[in-house]
């Protein structure tokens, strides 16, 4: 079937409020008598809270309403441990302590400062494996270590000590990554006011995941979940981001809003943002390979600890698809792989883009060098030759490529060393830098594959209501939200293509929890797989019903009635036609058919076994290859990353130039995490919180990016479309620190690959 | 606290304003004048997402208090748009290019390549990255934004 909306270009369906500044963020959104709040941060890492003394504060002018702790009308602690705010300990330098509500937001900022709080000061945990093997000192006194709970992910698969005894060659090495920051450029906000008809709260906001938001803001406010209201403001980036910090500001808010029975707003600062929302989680990968003389991988065993900072923020989700995804796109006969959430007095780690996919493939395709490295053979057939094709079987004992699921790691490895020219790039470096003593260029590759949605990590259902207006204009709204990343403009070409009408009738609202049912979150990259599947489920309802009161119209059989182009024929008789606004008019003012339908998706359970990993992980994969070409200058470590050329394989794009600007902005986050960012602390306090300190990719750091995309026939998705989202990140990093190598001879095994670590080879700011 | 009267022009239109010393052009620009478009996003002259012009040049006006704006002319992305569905055609070039994700940087993104095409009609590839290089932009990897700048200007010498 040819396409006639999807697979094209067509420009975002959001895109005209964007580039006149009409589109409303948080920070945009106002209410009538609104109050402005502000959080009073700890001071200290850890500590207990001897006294609050609210007293001068409160007597400031303008100053309406100050909660601390005992104010909370439910329960104090929401997903994950997070208090709403602190009431006996603090546990890190975000928690809140109390929060104001005043008329202006210069009389909270001033409110905020006359608060004082008395403190005891305790010896914070902040090194993660002191606090793995010291169960003495515990972050949370009710729990017996530090291990963060349900987050120990296992992979067991063949023997492993049986595969190490057959391997001509073992390897141990160890990787390390930094708390790193979303970065998103809008900083969060959140504005609860009372229901104005009913009794409950309504909440606007920078808000990733309307539903976990109202979930837990029904908890803490004592309410029924059908009395919290939540809408997401147009969202200026998340990343994963905008969802535990938002969850916290959404509960002070709405206790603010409820005792002062006005609307209350709050805008963090970006210190505020850095301090209090959720960074990718630093690992640590502690890994043993061994393989034969050939290059063929036996065995691969990795433990990996997780700094999750003092509250449970997803550790147990991406371990999970990290224990999954630790051997990378390898078969390996025998495996053994143990994931640790650690608590720890630091910043919390969270989700961002990629979850646990940016670590793990760095710490893997860096071992896949060096053991390519201690057999002297080249890392792109080492990857060639292990890397899993039809029959494998993948670490969890999936059998790869039945059921038609593509496999096509060669066939992508192949093609993009192909036009990166890798075989004789290498030579040519080699004899540049015999040349030159200072200046050396290198070049790198590494590759991957990635479960496509949530696979086993949870349900992955996704729900859209698409409603047909008189005049043949059309609403979709779907429970998933729109962050930036394209999905409402997929959504509105696969339901346009269902339909078989133009986009331009379609139209989008924001998703709102009162009026359509929880579907799972916006994460795992299945914004268009799993909702585009809701959104074609909901297309075709309608267009069984436009094509029943089609065929009276027409007098004919409904089986050969096609609506297309807003045209409604009968098949081999065009002319036997009727206009589609025209079929619009009878079905709503002759039949009284309903023209508002619902679509669920619900893909069915994948289910891994709990003690031994084995099982199906995910219905289908995406792919990809990346090579990385650089220069440096080994006197002042500056490294220069000149191009990289990538592939992957994400299905069928709906829109090609917006795959493309998912993978191109996926792949410089991945250049800041591999080269500049990190995030810093130093004795649990933060050295980072700002843009001056905290450096990201600007447009003076971009090489030349080159994507080429595949498109391996997969029926799974919509359309033939799979996950783009979170692919793009994961290449960078190692495929960087590969051609480090290859320049220098220096092999890094911590990122970022900044000026210290490229010319000392350490990091000076530790 | 003493207030000034600031009588500037922004967007082709003149205003009296009594504001407060201490706000700044961005707070005079976003809470007095309703002009939402310009976005805070650091508050320290970092991001660019506050990014608008001021008497031909950029500048960031979280940086900028409102005494200094005194007797200016403005220009914020509220102004590029001459009337009503008729976009500046770097509003259209963003759109046909595929330069706008989220759309937080987009204003300030496109006052600066305003003020590039003003000064530089056909700008090369580094003359363009020269020009942003004080804009963040977290979504696009820069790359489909640099595209939407050429699109701009190859069609503006096409007209004049």
């Amino acid at each position: 079937m040819k396409a006639d909306v999807i697979n094209k270009s067509s420009n975002r369906v959001d895109g005209y409020e964007k580039v006149t500044g009409k589109a409303k963020f948080g920070a945009d959104i106002n209410f009538g008598n609104q109050l402005y709040a502000k959080t009073v941060y700890s001071e200290y890492p850890r500590a207990k809270i001897k006294k609050i003394k609210l007293n001068k504060a409160k007597k400031l002018d303008g100053v309406v309403e100050i909660i601390t702790a005992e104010d909370v009308p439910g329960t104090n602690e929401m997903f994950g441990r997070f208090p709403v705010l602190a009431a006996e300990e603090v546990k890190y330098v975000g928690d809140g302590i109390a929060v104001v509500a005043a008329e202006s937001q210069e009389i909270a900022k001033k409110a905020v400062k006359l608060i004082v709080v008395e403190y005891e000061e305790i010896e914070p945990i902040l090194d993660m494996k002191k606090a793995v093997k010291d169960t003495k000192e515990l972050v949370h006194s009710d729990k017996e270590d530090n291990i963060i709970e349900h987050s120990h992910h296992l992979m067991r698969k063949g023997d492993i000590e049986k595969g190490f005894k057959g391997a001509d060659v073992i390897l141990e090495r160890t990787y390390y990554t930094p708390f790193v920051d979303q970065a998103y450029i809008e900083p969060e906000v959140v504005i609860s006011i009372p229901d104005p008809y009913r009794k409950g709260i309504e909440i606007h906001g920078s808000i990733q995941n309307p539903y976990s938001v109202q979930e837990n803001i029904a908890k803490v406010m004592d309410h029924k979940i059908s009395e919290v209201k939540v809408i997401h403001s147009t969202i200026g980036g998340s990343f994963g981001g905008k969802d535990e910090s938002v969850m916290m500001m959404a509960a002070r808010t709405s206790i603010l809003a409820e005792r002062t029975k006005r609307p209350v707003k709050m805008v963090l600062t970006r210190e505020e943002s850095m301090t209090e929302s959720c960074k990718r989680h630093p690992y640590e990968m502690n890994y043993k390979i061994g393989a034969k003389k050939d290059g063929t991988i036996v065995a691969i065993q990795d433990e990996v600890y997780t700094q999750g900072g003092p509250y449970n923020n997803k550790a147990m989700f991406a371990n999970w698809r990290g224990s999954v995804h630790a051997t990378g796109p390898y078969q390996v006969d025998n495996v053994k792989t143990d994931y640790y959430g650690v608590y720890t007095n630091t910043i919390y780690g969270g989700a961002y883009r990629g979850f646990s996919a940016p670590q793990t493939v760095f710490g893997i395709e860096s071992l896949i060098d060096e053991l390519a490295e201690e057999l002297n053979m080249s890392p792109k057939e080492i990857r060639l030759k292990n890397c899993l094709k039809p029959g494998d079987t993948f670490a969890t004992g999936q059998k790869m490529g039945k059921d038609n699921i593509p496999i096509p790691l060669k066939e992508i490895i192949k093609e993009v060393c192909e036009k990166a020219d890798y075989e004789k790039k290498v030579k040519k470096f080699k004899e540049y830098n015999k040349k030159h003593s200072e200046i050396k260029k290198g070049i790198g590759i590494s590759c991957t594959l990635r479960g496509a949605g949530l696979g086993g990590e949870g349900i992955d259902t996704a729900g859209a209501t698409i409603t047909i207006d008189k005049d043949g204009s059309i609403t979709l709204i779907s429970d998933l939200t729109e962050m930036g990343q394209g999905m409402r403009t997929a959504h509105a070409q696969i339901a346009a293509e269902t339909l078989g009408v133009s986009l331009e009738r379609l139209s989008f609202i924001n998703t709102d929890t009162s009026i359509i049912m929880d579907g799972g979150p916006t994460v795992a990259s299945r914004g268009t797989l799993a909702g585009g599947q809701a959104v074609i489920a909901a297309g075709k309802k309608l267009k069984d019903r436009l094509k029943k009161v089609a065929a009276e119209k027409l007098n004919c059989d409904k089986e050969v009635i096609i609506i297309k182009n807003d045209q409604v024929y009968e098949y081999d008789n065009v002319n036997n036609m009727i206009d589609f606004d025209e079929l619009i008019g009878v079905c709503i003012a002759e039949k009284g058919i309903s023209l508002s339908a619902q679509g669920w998706y619900n893909p069915g359970p994948e289910e891994l076994s709990e003690e031994t990993g084995q099982g199906n992980a995910y219905p289908t994969y995406v792919y990809g290859c990346a090579v990385t070409e650089i220069i440096v200058d080994t006197k002042t470590g500056e490294v220069g990353v000149e191009k990289i050329i990538a592939g992957y394989d994400i299905g069928t794009p709906i829109n090609p130039q917006q795959v493309k600007g998912q993978l191109y902005g996926g792949i410089l986050q991945g250049l800041g995490y591999g080269l500049m960012e990190e995030f810093e602390q130093k004795e649990g306090y933060l050295k980072t919180d700002n843009f001056d300190d905290y450096l990201i990719p600007s447009i003076k750091d971009i090489p030349d990016i080159n994507v080429i995309l595949f498109d391996f026939e997969d029926d799974f998705g919509p359309y033939g479309a799979k996950s783009v989202g979170e692919l793009g990140i994961e290449l960078v990093a190692p495929s960087l620190v590969n051609a480090f190598k290859n320049a220098t001879n220096n092999r890094i095994r911590e990122i970022p690959l900044n000026l210290e670590r490229a010319s000392l080879g350490k990091n000076l700011s530790k | 606290m003493e207030t000034l009267s600031l009588e500037f022009k922004v967007n082709g239109q003149e205003h009296k304003l009594s504001v407060t010393p201490n706000k700044r052009l961005l707070d005079v620009l976003r809470e007095d004048l309703n002009l939402i478009g310009v976005k805070e996003g650091c508050s320290v002259g970092e991001c660019g997402a506050c990014t608008v012009i001021m008497d031909g040049k950029i500048i960031n006006s979280c940086m900028v208090l409102a005494g200094q704006a005194q007797n200016s002319e403005i220009l914020t992305v509220e102004g590029l748009e001459k009337e009503e569905g008729k976009l500046h055609p770097l509003q259209q070039a963003f759109l046909d290019a595929g330069a706008v994700q989220c759309g937080f940087c987009t204003p300030g993104m496109l006052m600066s390549s305003y003020n590039l095409l003003q000064s530089n009609p056909d700008p090369d590839e580094e003359e363009i990255k020269d020009a942003i290089a004080g804009n963040f932009c977290r979504c696009t990897g820069y790359k489909q934004i640099i595209d939407a700048i050429k699109l701009a200007a190859e069609r503006m010498n096409r007209q004049s």
